[in-house]
């Protein structure tokens, strides 16, 4: 194997040769249209082809399925080199669930032949995932589900409504959480089916959101058709199946905040709007102290990411400090929102027009949409009950049968 | 607990061992109910001493191990854990820190040696009033035909009444409030003109106040620059702070640790009271800033030891973050243990006295979080 410092030059040279200089410092913008949009073009595209080609989109990926089989300190040092040039990692964004989710619980629970058929969709960028979860009974309490599947020949039939299902829209494949036994106790007859959503028999109505855009759909299966070879792990076990992808999600969200531009200190940000006094100071003394606080709190935050992940010596494992993280990485980008807001005083009450500038109205969108963070994923609550039962031991307070 | 080097973990866990098998806080109660001359039993120092603690920082050149901020906070934590009484964090820590950040060769000379074998306890005399405002020193240090003589008062310095000698800041220039004009001496405790006041905290801690008249020193007692002190004194106020976090971690898990079993083996209404939700989430909110808190805390050691950029911004982080936990955590802990946490013959009480009682050392979370504004310039 490589050393660090040698795989680093590579990387480096590599950038050099295959990130389309054009693309440089869009980071941001690019990485939302890719999110919404799949057939890309130009500059943009030929950067997808060469992550894909190189493996680079799920990078840790054995490389028979579209990775590039790094370890995960060398995915970091592509990771930094990338941002050190301006570039990014679109794949993820194009890929919908697919990276970050069913990935890597489709290389955890999958046969050969499902890795070999779905993973490098993902990989290279080319496939959108979304995932068929919630329903409209079934939110935190997800083993409530009602959304059936039977078996039919080689396929299973499926029936049921899903609802926030993220992407559905615009996505080419369907992981769904589904009855397979309704005999069976809650939590024991459901499995997770794999189906393509380019079939008459799945109509997707999106639903529009506090901030405007549609980023969901109600999701809706009349007789929908999932290939018996397309069962992820064994039937009635997709319990097991999906705790696990939701842990992905957990970690997949445990980092950074989101929200808010980079380009300045955010407490410069504040002295633009507020101004200071005689003595340097923000000339709102209550909303200082408030806003040391948060910086006090998103340092410790990533502190303690970089701690957690010291301990774990390198290997990057689904940790059960994900709940912890989810939740503080949640609260400081919320509260980051709410401090802008406050801050910019009339100007980040805009909606739209030219009385706002962009980073007024990217404030109030990302203010809206970021309130989801601690809806998604398990609720701000259920992280909480998570920490109680699993980190801390305490007896089970919400489940019952 | 961060990713421990080998000797760290065997130093803490021998510390763990010694200090829950010889001095867990019941020992600590003994003291308090004898009222221990010091606030502390010789023998806990002398065990202390014995195991090189004194010298944990102390270079090697001048008899000490060397071995920085992180490995002593390491054990500072565990003294956290049974409210353990000696002066070593105020000699060790703090007096070793402001010899070997402003003392001269010929000062570690004679200074660190005998820090590091607990023969001499070093402690820092800095604030004058009941708030810690580093700035508004306003003690006098004027020169004399022989060095200075000082003149003025100082506020709950810790292991006051025990210390050999003080580390004091007094004013050579400007006036209060200026940050121009401070310089810093050492001085034995002894000395003419000096006289100490034990105080009775609710902690059951040594501080003292100490009042000096007409004290005539030489002027190779000044430590660091004349007039330059104010830099000095921050960065010995900053590994302070840092290292008292490093006890307030300790403090506050052994706290955590004791509401964590009540709430296993407490029941009411038939079942046990972690079961109930609301005691389920504020636990999970307790466990989340014990791990932020922590996080910070090693950062800022860490920091020291790395001879970081941002020592000065990590210590106060630090500092606040563990205060506002252990706020937090001294409340719930009587709280959650409901009537018996109200007792004095249960340890609860003894650690929320002492959880107020660091806060406030080395200023308390209201000056640390106006502190870090200013250092990040707002
Ligand atoms: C932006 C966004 C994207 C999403 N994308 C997807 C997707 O792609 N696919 C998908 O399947 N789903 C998706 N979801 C749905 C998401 O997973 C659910 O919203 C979530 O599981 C919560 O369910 P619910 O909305 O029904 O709220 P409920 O479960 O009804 O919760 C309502 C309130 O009750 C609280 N609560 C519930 N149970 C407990 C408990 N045991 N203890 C304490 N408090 C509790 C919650 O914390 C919340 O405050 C998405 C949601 C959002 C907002």
């Amino acid at each position: 194997m490589v050393n660090a410092t040698e795989f680093r030059s590579a990387v480096k040279g590599w950038l050099e040769e295959n990130f389309p200089l054009a693309l440089k410092g869009q980071t941001a913008m690019l990485l939302e249209l890719a999110s919404v949009q799949n057939n890309l073009e130009g500059d943009i595209l030929l950067w997808r082809q060469n992550l894909a080609q190189a493996g680079y989109g799920a990078p840790t990926w054995p490389k028979a399925y579209g990775g590039a089989g790094l370890t995960h300190p060398q995915a970091k040092i592509l990771a930094e080199e990338m941002k050190r040039v301006g570039a990014f990692n679109l794949i993820p964004a194009l890929a919908g669930m697919g990276v970050t989710m069913v990935g890597p619980t489709v290389l955890e629970y999958g046969t050969d032949d499902q890795k070999a058929r779905h993973l490098p969709g993902i990989a290279s960028g080319t496939i959108r995932w979304c995932l068929g979860l919630s329903e409209p009974s079934a939110g935190s309490d997800l083993a409530s589900l009602t959304t059936k599947a039977v078996a039919d020949g080689d396929n299973w039939l499926l029936n049921g409504q899903k609802t926030w299902t993220s992407g559905a829209d615009i996505s080419q494949w369907c992981g769904a959480l589904v009855r397979t036994d309704s005999s069976a106790k809650k939590r024991d007859g459901i499995s997770f089916l794999m189906l393509p959503m380019d079939q008459a028999e799945i109509k997707t109505r999106p639903i529009k959101l506090i901030a405007g855009a549609s980023p969901f759909c109600e999701t809706f299966f009349d007789d929908a058709k999932a290939s018996k070879d397309d069962l992820l792990g064994k039937p009635n076990e997709g319990w097991s199946v999906i705790k696990r992808l939701l842990q992905h999600e957990r970690q997949s969200q445990t980092s950074a905040s989101r929200t808010g531009s980079a380009r300045e200190a955010f407490q410069d940000t504040a002295k633009r709007y507020v101004g200071v006094d005689a003595q340097g100071r923000l000339d709102d003394a209550d909303l200082r102290i408030r806003l040391a606080n948060h910086l006090m709190d998103a340092t410790a935050h990533s502190l303690t990411v970089r701690r957690i992940r010291e301990e774990a010596r390198g290997k990057v494992e689904v940790s059960a400090a994900a709940s912890i993280l989810k939740n503080t990485a949640t609260q400081v980008a919320q509260i980051k929102s709410e401090l802008t807001l406050e801050l910019m005083g009339y100007q980040g009450l805009g909606w739209q027009g030219d009385s706002f500038n962009e980073e007024e109205l990217d404030n109030v969108r990302s203010w809206l949409s970021g309130k989801a963070m601690s809806i998604y994923g398990g609720s701000y609550e259920v992280q909480k009950n998570i920490i109680s039962k699993n980190i801390l031991g305490l007896p089970e307070n919400t489940q019952k049968g | 607990m961060a990713a421990l080097t080998e000797e760290q973990t065997m130093i803490r866990d021998q510390a763990r061992s010694w200090l829950t098998e010889q001095y867990p806080v019941q020992k600590f109660r003994e003291m308090r109910d004898s009222q221990a001359e010091f606030a502390f039993t010789p023998d806990t120092w002398a065990g202390m001493a014995e195991m090189g603690w004194p010298g944990i920082l102390v270079p090697e050149q001048y008899g000490g191990l060397g071995l920085g901020y992180l490995t002593f906070g390491v054990v500072l934590e565990e003294i956290g854990r049974q409210l353990t009484a000696s002066p070593l964090f105020a000699s060790a820590f703090v007096g070793a820190s402001a010899v070997m950040l402003a003392g001269n060769d010929q000062q570690k000379q004679q200074w660190l040696p005998a820090i590091a074998d607990g023969s001499q306890i070093v402690t820092l005399a800095s604030d004058e009033g009941p708030r810690h405002v580093p700035a508004a020193i306003s003690m006098q240090a004027s020169r004399n035909s022989g060095g200075f003589e000082l003149n003025g008062n100082k506020t709950f310095v810790l292991e006051g009444m025990a210390a050999s000698a003080l580390v004091v800041a007094a004013r050579t220039a400007g006036d209060a409030g200026d940050q121009q004009g401070i310089s810093l001496f050492i001085l034995a405790a002894d000395t003419d003109g000096i006289s100490r006041h034990a105080l009775a905290t609710m902690d059951s801690r040594g501080y003292a106040n100490i009042s000096f008249d007409k004290v005539s020193i030489p002027a190779d007692a000044l430590l660091g620059e004349l007039d330059q002190g104010y830099a000095l004194l921050e960065a010995i106020l900053d590994r302070a702070s840092a290292g008292i976090a490093a006890e307030m971690i300790g403090t506050a898990a052994q706290s955590f640790d004791m509401t964590l079993d009540y709430l296993k083996n407490r029941e009411q209404f038939g079942q046990v009271i972690g079961s109930f939700q609301a005691l389920g989430h504020r636990a999970a909110d307790l466990y989340t800033d014990k791990e932020m808190a922590r996080s910070c805390m090693e950062a800022a050691l860490q920091a020291i030891d790395d001879n970081g950029e941002n020592i000065a911004e990590l210590c106060s982080l630090s500092k606040c973050k563990t205060g506002d936990f252990l706020h937090f955590m001294s409340n719930q802990l009587i709280q959650i243990h409901g009537g018996i946490g109200m007792t004095d013959e249960f340890d609860a009480g003894l650690y929320l006295k002492r959880a107020r009682v660091l806060e406030s050392c080395y200023g308390n979370q209201a000056y640390h979080r106006d502190r870090y504004a200013r250092l990040l310039n707002f």
